[in-house]
């Protein structure tokens, strides 16, 4: 149907998209330890070394944890596997809660203290108006 | 074959095309915003700012698309030399430019109250940045090159590299650990927007997707106007 130079054409093209594929593929892959924007405390005690780095965790803020003095704020963040305790100095963002997703910058103390420098609340995938959560909040 | 397309009656059509398009995305972006800013209700955790995502994930969606739609075009064109393709790429490029500027911006803007940061280098927001990056590459290519054929294949080339990204900017909640909450819209799983929320968001993506066509058709006609000025009566 179509001429010979056409299909090599095709044929050409389609070999080069598929190596450009496949080279990014492989550098993504070897790159998987900077893509991920924080690692979970799991992570964090199968670290093979501490490194006086600037280091993000992440998780969720374990229920009843969050403690308050005039000076900092300390709670644990936990994966439901293995916990860690972050201390922070400043004021935390509205959506920052216990039982919510957060994301803690800093720097490691040991494998179980973080001592941070800023803190992000992580927003997860549910919306829904308050009254439909009030009724999940019943059912449950 | 379809090169053989008689641009005059393509002019022809898309002239009576637009008004309707234009009438209708009028009257569905403004369902839309009365939706999105007055009757759905707030959120239970980030009330009004919720807001903004039915501006963000319609734009977001939006440039995803039409990005998509250049590569698969390019393909098309560097196989099989279709200069009409071509002049229809170049006509798609500008509105999925805004858009995908329009996504970072109120990202960034919804980013601050929510997360507590304008900006975060996590992959979903970095893969994002680097799509506008390809729009910008792919635009600015048509504007340095002077000879049209060479625009075309370097235009050509730089939409089907981007496209690679595409999969990396829909997959890269799943895939790594981001800041960026995963989708909330799923066609195979279950979706976590409550239905009160999804009409204003369908209504918004529908007048942004409307908005597109608008701007596509009249960019469109521009670059037939353009050949019809050279003299030539086919492409």
């Amino acid at each position: 149907m179509y001429g010979k130079k056409v299909k090599l054409r095709a044929l050409f093209i389609l070999l080069i998209f598929l190596s450009v594929v496949l080279t990014s593929f492989l550098i993504f892959k070897s790159l998987e330890e900077n893509v991920v924007y924080f690692k979970s405390p799991t992570e964090v005690k199968n670290l093979a070394e501490l490194e006086n780095k600037k280091i993000r965790v992440g998780g969720m803020v374990k229920k009843n944890s969050i403690k308050t003095n005039d000076l900092e704020i300390s709670f644990i963040i936990t994966d439901f596997q293995n916990e860690l305790i972050v201390s922070f100095k400043g004021s935390v963002p509205n959506l920052f809660e216990e039982g919510k997703g957060v994301v803690a910058e800093g720097f490691l103390e040991d494998r179980n203290y973080l001592k941070a420098t800023k803190i992000l609340a992580k927003h997860d995938e549910n919306y829904m108006p308050p009254e439909v959560e009030e009724a999940l909040k019943e059912n449950n | 074959m379809l090169n053989n397309i008689n641009p005059t009656k393509i002019f022809f059509i898309i002239n009576r095309l637009q008004k309707y398009i234009l009438i209708l995305f009028l009257v569905v972006l403004v369902i839309g915003l009365l939706e999105a800013l007055v009757f759905s209700p707030e959120d239970y955790k980030q009330s009004d700012s919720v807001r903004i995502m039915y501006v963000h994930v319609p734009a977001a969606w939006i440039s995803l698309g039409i990005f998509s739609i250049i590569s698969i075009l390019s393909f098309v064109i560097l196989i099989f030399k279709n200069k009409n393709f071509s002049l229809i790429t170049k006509s798609l490029a500008p509105s999925g430019f805004v858009f995908n500027i329009i996504a970072l911006v109120t990202g960034s803007i919804w980013g601050k109250p929510t997360w507590g940061t304008w900006w975060a280098w996590d992959a979903r927001i970095t893969s994002m940045l680097l799509l506008a990056v390809f729009y910008l590459m792919f635009i600015l290519s048509w504007r340095i090159i002077d000879q049209n054929d060479k625009a075309i294949k370097v235009s050509s080339i730089i939409a089907i590299l981007g496209l690679i990204n595409v999969p990396i900017i829909k997959f890269s909640v799943d895939w790594w650990s981001t800041l960026h909450q995963p989708s909330s819209v799923n066609l195979l799983e279950e979706t976590t927007i409550h239905s009160s929320m999804l009409l204003p968001l369908s209504l918004m993506t529908a007048a942004f997707a409307l908005f597109s066509v608008l701007i596509f058709l009249m960019k469109y006609n521009t670059e037939l106007i353009k050949i019809k000025n050279k003299g030539l009566d086919r492409l």
